[in-house]
C-alpha cells in the first residue's frame, strides 16, 4: 500500500479508480433506493466506510462487466457519462436518473509520469461522495412502484460498439428536478454527480 | 360455380375441426424445421408476428445491433414456442422511428444545419455528432415477484405490527404532562433541552433558555441571547445541577450559575456551532459543525485543554461514560468514536474504536449503566438502525432496524430496558428490553419528529421535546413501591457501613 502512495497516479491506476467508484457507488444507489431487496446486500468495508454490495450473482456479474468495460475505456479516455437510469417497470416511465460526468485529461495519455495526488486525498473525496449518495434518501421521492434499472454510457462517436452493447437514447425525465452532488478528481480523471428526479406532481 | 367452392372452403375453416387445407405450417412446425435459433427480428414488428418475415439482414442500417440482443428471448427456453413478448425491454419508439422514417433526407442548408445541431445538443443534453449513448443489453433479472419497494413499506406504515405480548408491567400510553415549547428549533442536530440532578428542566428555545422545576411546576427565564441572530445549539447540567453549560451557534460555550443566574465564562474556541456538550467531573467537552470536539476544563483560566479531530462534519452527539473513561462521539459524517480520557503518547488523542456501519448521522449516544463498555448508538434517516457495542472489543453485539430516524437513546436504571425517540412517520418512543431487542411499548402521541429525549434523576419520567413545539414527559419507568423499597434499603445498609468504617 505504502509504495503505491509514493508512486502518484498513472492513467491506468486513474481507470481502475474510477471504474470502482462507480462499481461501489451503482451498488449503493440500488440498495438505498430499494430496487433490489435489501437482504440481497452485504456489508464490506471500502473508503473507510462500511458500504453495501450484491450478492445476487447475476447482478454481481453484471455489473462486473461493467467496470470492467469502464476500465477500459476511462483508460482509453473516450468515455464521457455514465447514467444510472431507474424507471418503473409497469409504466417503463423514467422515474430518476443519476448521471456521472466524467472530464478526462487526454494529456495524461502522452506523457508518462505519475500525476502528484495521494491515494488517501482521492479516497477522501470519493467518501464524500458515497456518502452524499447515501443521504440523498433524505428528500428524493418514494418510488412507489417496482423498478427497475437500466446503465448508459456516454462515448466517443467513432468507438466501435462492442458486443452485448447496444445504442440507446438520452431518456430524460420529463419534469425534473436536479440536485448536484459533490465531485472528486483523480488529477486525470474528474467525476461530477448529479441526480434528477421527477417532480412531484401532487403538492 | 366458385362461389359454392368458396363456401365451402369458409365452412371448412369455420367448423375448425379438420386441418386447414393448404394453410402455411404451423409456428411449431416450422421451428421443428429449422437448424437452430436463427435472428428472428421480432422485436422490430411487435404487431404482426407470424406473417412477415422482416429479415435483419435487408436492412442493416436500421436496426443497430438490436436483433442480435432478442436472441435472449425467443421462446427455445422452457416453456414450448409460445411466443410471449417482453414489453419492457423492447423499444417502441425507435422501432417505430425506424419503421416510418424517410429515407433521403433533403439537401439542407448550412444554417439549417446549425439550428438543427442547437436543438438536438439541447435535447439531447450533448452533441449527437460528438457522442454516442450506448446501453448494455442483457439485463439481470429485476428483483423478484412479490418484492415490494421497501422504502415505500418503511415510509407509508401506520401501525408497526408491535409488541402483542403482554409486559409484566403497566406503561401509561398518555404522558404524564405536556409542556409548551414555542419557537423551538427544528433542527436534528441540536440537543436542546438536559433534566439536572435537582430536578430542573432546562429547555432551550431558539435564543432563550427556561428552567422547569418539575416540583413546583415553576418556570424561570434563565437567559437570552443578546444578538437576535444566535441561537442556542445545546444545553446540559454539570453533574451537581448548580452550573449550565450552553453552547451558542456563535461558538461559543457558556456556564451560567442558576442560584445567582448569573453568567460565569464565556469560552471562545470553537469556529462554527457548538451542537452538542458532556460533561466529566470539570472537564466539559463540546462538539462542533466543524467536527472538531474540545476539552474545557472549567476550573481554570486556559479552559481549553484539548482538541479531538476525528469527524469530518458537524459532531451531533456526544456522552461522556459514567466512569468517565471513554468519549463516544457520533457525527454527520455516519461515524462513531470511541476516545480515551487521557492522551497517548505523543500528545495527540486518537479514538480507541471507531465504528463506520452506521449509513446516516449518528446523533443518538448512549452508555448503558449496568454494563462497562457497552454503547447503545442510533443512525439519521438514511440508516434508522439501532446499534450495541463492546467499546473494548469494536463487536457489534445487536443491531436493531427501528424504521424510522433515530434521535435519541437512554438507558434506564430502574429496568434492563432502554428507551429511543424516532421521527417520520410516527415520531414514537420505542422501549425496547436489552439484551433481548424486543419492543417492550411504543409511546405515541408527538404529532412531529421528536428531537431530544432526557430522563429524570429519579429515572422514572423521560421527557421529549419535538418538532411540534411540545415536551411530553412520560411516566414509563415507573419502580413497583415494593421494589422500590428493596432497593432503597440495599442503598442505606451500604451507607451505614461506610459510616462504620470511618469511626
Amino acid at each position: 500500500q505504502l509504495s503505491r502512495e509514493h508512486q502518484g497516479i498513472t492513467l491506468r491506476g486513474s481507470a481502475e479508480l474510477v471504474a470502482e467508484f462507480f462499481s461501489y457507488g451503482i451498488n449503493s444507489i440500488l440498495y438505498q433506493r430499494g430496487i433490489y431487496p435489501p437482504e440481497t446486500f452485504t456489508r464490506v468495508q471500502k473508503y473507510g466506510l462500511t458500504l453495501l454490495v450484491t450478492t445476487d450473482p447475476e447482478l454481481a456479474n453484471y455489473l462486473n462487466n461493467v467496470t470492467e468495460q469502464m476500465k477500459e475505456w476511462l483508460y482509453k479516455c473516450i468515455v464521457q457519462r455514465l447514467v444510472v437510469v431507474i424507471s418503473s417497470i409497469e409504466s417503463s416511465e423514467v422515474l430518476e436518473r443519476w448521471q456521472f460526468d466524467i472530464e478526462c485529461d487526454k494529456t495524461a495519455k502522452d506523457d508518462n509520469g505519475p500525476r502528484e495526488k495521494s491515494q488517501k486525498a482521492i479516497q477522501d473525496e470519493i467518501r464524500s461522495v458515497i456518502r452524499q449518495i447515501t443521504a440523498t434518501v433524505t428528500f428524493l421521492p418514494l418510488l412507489e412502484s417496482a423498478c427497475a434499472f437500466d446503465l448508459l454510457i456516454y462515448t466517443d462517436k467513432d468507438l466501435a460498439v462492442p458486443e452485448k452493447w447496444e445504442e440507446s437514447g438520452p431518456q430524460f425525465i420529463a419534469n425534473s428536478e436536479e440536485v448536484r452532488l459533490r465531485s472528486f478528481t483523480t488529477t486525470i480523471h474528474k467525476v461530477n454527480t448529479t441526480v434528477a428526479y421527477k417532480k412531484d406532481s401532487v403538492p | 360455380m366458385a362461389q359454392f367452392l368458396f363456401e365451402a372452403d369458409l365452412h371448412g375453416l369455420l367448423k375448425l375441426d379438420t386441418p386447414i387445407p393448404n394453410a402455411p405450417p404451423a409456428r411449431w412446425q416450422r421451428k421443428a424445421k429449422e437448424s437452430g435459433p436463427e435472428p428472428s427480428p421480432v422485436g422490430v414488428s411487435p404487431m404482426k408476428p407470424v406473417n412477415r418475415s422482416h429479415s435483419s439482414s435487408k436492412t442493416p442500417s436500421k436496426t443497430p445491433g438490436k436483433s442480435g440482443s432478442k436472441i435472449q428471448n425467443t421462446p427455445t427456453k422452457a416453456g414450448g414456442d409460445r411466443y410471449i413478448p417482453n414489453r419492457s425491454t423492447m423499444q417502441m419508439e425507435m422501432a417505430n422511428f425506424l419503421l416510418t422514417k424517410e429515407n433521403d433526407p433533403a439537401e439542407e442548408s448550412p444554417t439549417k444545419k446549425e439550428q438543427q445541431k442547437a436543438w438536438a445538443v439541447n435535447l439531447n443534453g450533448f452533441d449527437v455528432e460528438e457522442a454516442k449513448i450506448l446501453r448494455l443489453s442483457g439485463k439481470p433479472q429485476n428483483a423478484p415477484e412479490g418484492y415490494q419497494n421497501n422504502l415505500k413499506v418503511l415510509y407509508s406504515q401506520k401501525m408497526t405490527p408491535g409488541s402483542s405480548r403482554k409486559n409484566s408491567r403497566y406503561i401509561p400510553s398518555m404522558p404524564d404532562r405536556i409542556l409548551d415549547a414555542p419557537e423551538i428549533r427544528n433542527d436534528y442536530y441540536l440537543n436542546l433541552i438536559d433534566w439536572s440532578s435537582q430536578n430542573f428542566l432546562a429547555v432551550a428555545l431558539d435564543n432563550s433558555v427556561y428552567l422547569w422545576n418539575h416540583a413546583s411546576g415553576e418556570i424561570i427565564q434563565l437567559l437570552q441571547m443578546e444578538h437576535p441572530d444566535v441561537y442556542i445549539s445545546s444545553v446540559s447540567w454539570i453533574k451537581e445541577g448548580n452550573y449550565l453549560a450552553v453552547g451558542t451557534s456563535s461558538a461559543e460555550v457558556q456556564l451560567w450559575d442558576i442560584q445567582q443566574q448569573k453568567r460565569l465564562r464565556n469560552m471562545t474556541s470553537h469556529c462554527a456551532r457548538v451542537g452538542t456538550l458532556s460533561w466529566n467531573s470539570y472537564i466539559l467537552s463540546s462538539g462542533a459543525r466543524t467536527g472538531h470536539i474540545h476539552h474545557h476544563d472549567v476550573r481554570v483560566a486556559e479552559h481549553h485543554v484539548a482538541t479531538l479531530a476525528g469527524h469530518t462534519q458537524e459532531v451531533c452527539g456526544l456522552k461522556w461514560s459514567l466512569d468517565g473513561r471513554y468519549l463516544a462521539s457520533g457525527g454527520n459524517d455516519n461515524l462513531v468514536n470511541v476516545w480515551p480520557c487521557t492522551q497517548g503518547g505523543g500528545g495527540d488523542f486518537a479514538p480507541v474504536q471507531t465504528f463506520t456501519q452506521h449509513q446516516g448521522a449518528v446523533k443518538a449516544v448512549a452508555w448503558c449503566p449496568w454494563q462497562m463498555n457497552v454503547l447503545a448508538t442510533g443512525g439519521g434517516t438514511s440508516d434508522r438502525h439501532i446499534r450495541i457495542w463492546n467499546v473494548c472489543s469494536g463487536a457489534c453485539l445487536s443491531t436493531v432496524d427501528a424504521h424510522s430516524q433515530v434521535c435519541s437513546i437512554l438507558w434506564s436504571t430502574n429496568y434492563k430496558e432502554f428507551i429511543s425517540g424516532h421521527g417520520f412517520a410516527q415520531n414514537q418512543l420505542v422501549i425496547w428490553k436489552y439484551p433481548t431487542m424486543t419492543k417492550v411499548a411504543e409511546l405515541q402521541g408527538h404529532t412531529a419528529r421528536i428531537l431530544n429525549l432526557t430522563m429524570s434523576p429519579d429515572g422514572t419520567t423521560v421527557a421529549s421535546a419535538a418538532a411540534d413545539e411540545t415536551l411530553r414527559l412520560w411516566r414509563c419507568f415507573e419502580m413497583d413501591p415494593i421494589k422500590k423499597k428493596e432497593k432503597e434499603k440495599a442503598n442505606s445498609a451500604k451507607s451505614s457501613i461506610i459510616h462504620q468504617s470511618i469511626r
